[in-house]
């Protein structure tokens, strides 16, 4: 199973970045190989739209699991469409939250924001 | 000529500028762009003779033609579009209308739909022709709606264009077709920062313009303080007074009813035609 987090340096000691579509980094961690791979957000620096194109990345790098502190309604329906789940980070590192993700302590993300750019419905 | 009335900050006295400028026309004609929340209309009660609704283009894909290329999703540089599970998803409301994805597309898997955006309505009051562009609810650019308005007054003569607050796109293009530009500005701090984001535009566009500093009191104006510090050419400066602010609040035009005012906004025409006549002189080539 590989894990996709947003991640804001990277480091496996990094926090969480808040913002899913403005992250610098993601992290990808594959549980079988126990190993991080670290992405350079190319959609941090769209000027709109940043979440679908982060999205759609995400969904390329064809990883199961997308772990996030919260998410915006557009992206999220990018990866709705995929076949990927959404859990909701607890903890402020990137570590912590892949052995809470381990641990079965993580939870779906049910709550989608709808987004801070008045793209989505309000 | 095209007067646009612009200001960077919203209650300066756009409307109250435009709406009695173009009442002193004799035959003028008011356009309302600020179509958001276009509202010199209630001033001119106009009886409406004819609507248009306006809309925009938006991407429908055929899944069926669609081979996965990927071309459309990365020409689109709003994100409008993603590609997923074998599927293009559209993003309605990120979608700029372009057209871009229906012209790239080599399946000719892409056509368009029309989406209403807003309508432009068309109307008299006396002898002024009012034309008003309403943007629907939860649209996010008013641009095709402003385009639809621009359009119709393209061959007429003596008409104001009363702007949208600010200085982004939709204040871009409702000053593209003007001869000259009025910025309208308060004898506040902030009003002159705004002041200062608007006199920017009017020069990257090189558009003629003049200031007109309105609710003026007594003690410093630091608007007509950037204006001197600029070399802006002040128009006119308009008193705050509670005859103006009883008019302006009963929705009545004081061009129209009161000499005293009516006097004051034919003084400004005349200005403004000086200094039109004024750039055409120094602007001639030999």
């Amino acid at each position: 199973m590989k894990l996709l987090i947003p991640a804001n340096e990277e480091n496996i000691e990094a926090g969480i970045c808040v913002s899913f579509g403005r992250a610098p980094y993601f992290l990808i961690w594959d549980t079988e190989k126990g190993n991080a791979r670290f992405i350079e957000n190319s959609g941090a620096s769209s000027s709109g739209g940043a979440g679908i194109k982060v999205a759609q990345d995400v969904v390329d790098q064809k990883v199961d699991v997308l772990i996030v502190p919260r998410i915006g309604k557009n992206a999220s329906d990018v990866i709705d469409a995929s076949n990927i789940a959404i859990f909701k980070s607890i903890n402020e590192n990137v570590m912590e939250t892949i052995q809470s993700m381990l641990d079965g302590k993580l939870e779906v993300l049910t709550d989608i924001h709808p987004g801070f750019h008045n793209h989505g419905d309000k | 000529m095209k007067i646009a009335v612009l200001s960077g900050k919203g209650g300066t006295g756009k409307t109250f500028v435009s709406v009695n400028l173009a009442e002193v026309q004799g035959h003028g004609t008011y356009v309302d762009c600020d179509v958001e929340e276009p509202n010199g209309h209630l001033f001119f009660q106009p009886v409406w003779l004819e609507t248009d609704y306006i809309s925009r283009k938006l991407p429908v894909i055929d899944a069926d033609k669609c081979n996965g290329c990927r071309i459309c999703t990365d020409f689109c540089k709003f994100n409008a579009l993603a590609y997923i599970a074998n599927q293009v998803l559209v993003f309605e409301e990120v979608c700029h209308s372009c057209g871009g994805c229906f012209l790239f597309c080599p399946q000719g898997a892409i056509s368009e739909k029309d989406k209403e955006v807003g309508k432009v309505q068309y109307g008299k009051s006396l002898t002024t022709t009012v034309y008003t562009g309403t943007m629907l609810t939860k649209e996010i650019s008013g641009i095709a709606v402003i385009d639809a308005l621009l359009s119709k007054i393209k061959d007429i003569e003596n008409v104001v264009i009363d702007c949208p607050p600010g200085s982004a796109c939709s204040v871009m293009e409702s000053i593209k077709d003007a001869h000259y530009c009025v910025l309208v500005a308060e004898p506040t701090i902030f009003g002159s920062h705004n002041l200062a984001m608007v006199h920017e535009l009017v020069e990257l566009y090189k558009k003629p313009y003049g200031v007109v500093l309105n609710k003026c009191i007594d003690g410093e104006n630091p608007s007509k303080a950037y204006c001197i510090e600029n070399g802006i050419p002040v128009l006119m400066e308009i008193p705050y007074d509670e005859k103006l602010g009883r008019y302006q609040s009963e929705g009545r035009i004081p061009a129209r009813e009161d000499e005293e005012f009516r006097d004051m906004f034919i003084k400004l025409q005349g200005i403004i035609d000086q200094e039109v006549d004024y750039e055409t002189a120094i602007s001639t080539k030999w």
